[in-house]
């Protein structure tokens, strides 16, 4: 009983320590962190790598730019993933198969496969250096997992509940949005968490494709800044710590969502 | 029942979307492998088998890179799902400390990889690393290292890295497989006086073995595609010892401009991906057990 104690807590401090120190690291300034790498700082807390930040960098428009882009692929995979999810449930015969095969293909081939011809499409297709091409091409590759998970849901659905709205005259769209849509939130909404958390997080396609300040996003930046600051950690911190407020408050609250949401995606995935 | 014929227009977003930036993508790389293309100029070559030839026979840095996935696979498949499943029969209860610390294990899977990657570089730091610090504080300075310098280790400093990030979502999956479990069963263990360890072998682990699959498969491919982590981490050094497949296809193609070979390398890499991932489907699957 006492060994499995001592476990827990040594596995949990094998994750708060790490960002305890980041917290700290991120007030206090190089020579302290020099001096002493584990120590609190001399003169009380300092926010000065804070305001240096948001001076030296473009901060607000990398923020911007990430949110741009998680949103609009979000909400875009979500959508097209579900209405490709719902065609094949109510198809429900070959044609629907094969789709859904095709589909699911895409989660075989890892991003890391198709970035040569992919790099080289966007340079034709001049949606290099764009938001929109950045969008794009994050939709294509969450659709497989999320056509994935929506469709194994949705068969679930009792299939009188669309059959009944046909009686009633409803079209394939007035259904998918009266019937379908509402049904399928809870599986909407793990999918849409899993979706934040990849495309808030993502960093190879921006580094394929934005070379440009003005449309970076928070990792990309994030990377680059090893290349300014080299091990100037406070800095460094101060950079990841604001990048990932927002997924860490939200983790804060929604715990529980997020938990289920990724899982589901590792599992399905 | 007859089903409107509009509802083939539900495929068509989508179907456009992920034939021009997946589909299209995955053929020309199949294309592309069989030339020796640059990636900038208009003209190109077909050279036959020549790049897969290459990659097989005359490249020691792509063999080496096959290699060093391996490592990496093989110390995180085994540490994560030791890890992952270990802590799982410790926290499996719904008690509130066991959903807390459920919830902080969990916790740096939302990160990014960069953000991971400067975290365990500060630990990792030959001079100020808390690592260094803290076998300093306990009197094994003798142990301190310069944990990403030295070649002989860095793929591993990596993959421990890889199990920090990764190993609290595996012990969800497994929590969720042990919930599952009845209750019954462990009764039954317990009347007939079976010891903890036969229990684990009678009823937890057959019963498991779902939940395992998914978490070794998982953690293969995630490992397979560590790119962030080992470009920010190391960028493939000292000495090429962590480039992985997945850093190496991109520095073929984007520090080389030999997009022909680096096309070759990704269909390789595919291949690979596609072979284990089925091999471990069919070993695992085949200890499936139902009560």
């Amino acid at each position: 009983m006492l060994f499995r104690k001592f476990s827990l807590l040594i596995y949990a401090l094998l994750i708060v320590i790490p960002l305890v120190v980041v917290l700290l690291t991120s007030v206090k300034t190089l020579q302290e962190t020099f001096r002493d790498p584990l120590g609190l700082p001399d003169g009380g807390f300092k926010f000065d790598n804070y305001v240096a930040i948001f001076q030296e960098q473009t901060m607000a428009g990398y923020f911007l730019n990430s949110t741009i882009v998680t949103l609009f692929s979000v909400s875009f995979t979500l959508l097209l993933a579900a209405m490709v999810a719902f065609g094949i449930t109510r198809m429900n015969n070959w044609i629907g198969n094969v789709l859904f095969a095709l589909f699911t293909l895409g989660m075989m081939v890892p991003a890391q496969v198709i970035m040569v011809p992919l790099y080289s499409l966007m340079l034709d297709l001049g949606l290099t250096n764009s938001l929109l091409g950045l969008i794009l091409v994050n939709i294509s590759s969450t659709l497989p997992i999320a056509v994935f998970i929506l469709t194994g849901f949705m068969k679930t659905l009792p299939k009188e509940l669309f059959e009944a709205s046909t009686i009633d005259g409803a079209g394939n769209w007035k259904m998918f949005t009266k019937v379908a849509i509402p049904l399928s939130l809870p599986s909407l909404s793990a999918t849409a968490i899993f979706l934040f958390v990849m495309h808030w997080n993502d960093l190879l396609y921006p580094l394929l494709f934005i070379t440009d300040n003005a449309y970076k996003t928070l990792p990309l930046a994030l990377l680059e800044f090893q290349g300014q600051y080299s091990t100037n950690y406070p800095m460094l911190f101060t950079g990841v710590i604001i990048a990932s407020a927002p997924m860490v408050i939200a983790y804060v609250f929604l715990q529980r969502y997020f938990v289920a949401g990724i899982t589901a995606g590792a599992v399905k995935g | 029942m007859r089903i409107s014929k509009s509802i083939y227009l539900f495929f068509l977003p989508g179907l456009v979307l992920y034939s021009l930036f997946f589909l299209y993508p995955t053929i020309s790389a199949l294309f592309y492998s069989f030339t020796d293309w640059d990636g900038l100029s208009a003209a190109f070559q077909f050279v036959g088998i020549d790049n897969y030839t290459r990659a097989f026979t005359g490249d020691s840095i792509f063999q080496k890179t096959i290699g060093n996935n391996l490592k990496f696979m093989l110390t995180v498949v085994v540490f994560q799902t030791l890890v992952a499943l270990a802590f799982a029969l410790i926290v499996i209860k719904n008690t509130k400390t066991n959903v807390f610390l459920r919830a902080l294990y969990f916790f740096p899977t939302i990160l990014s990889s960069v953000s991971v990657a400067f975290i365990w570089a500060f630990i990792y730091d030959p001079s100020m690393g808390i690592l260094n610090q803290i076998l300093g504080l306990l009197g094994l300075d003798f142990l301190a290292q310069n944990w990403l310098g030295n070649a002989n280790i860095a793929i591993y400093s990596l993959a421990i890295t890889q199990v920090w990030f990764h190993a609290g979502q595996m012990l969800i999956i497994f929590v969720a497989g042990l919930q599952a479990i009845p209750e019954e069963l462990y009764e039954v263990a317990k009347i007939e006086g079976a010891s903890k360890w036969q229990t684990f072998k009678g009823v937890t682990w057959p019963l498991l073995a779902p939940s395992a699959t998914i978490v070794v498969a998982y953690t293969t491919i995630q490992s397979f595609k560590a790119f962030d982590l080992v470009f920010a981490m190391t960028g493939g050094g000292p000495n090429n010892s962590t480039e992985i497949i997945a850093t190496y296809i991109y520095d073929v193609a984007f520090k080389s401009y030999q997009f022909g070979y680096a096309s070759a390398i990704s269909i390789i890499f595919m291949v690979i991906i596609a072979l284990i991932t089925y091999l471990q489907f069919k070993a695992l699957r085949s200890d499936r057990v139902s009560y």
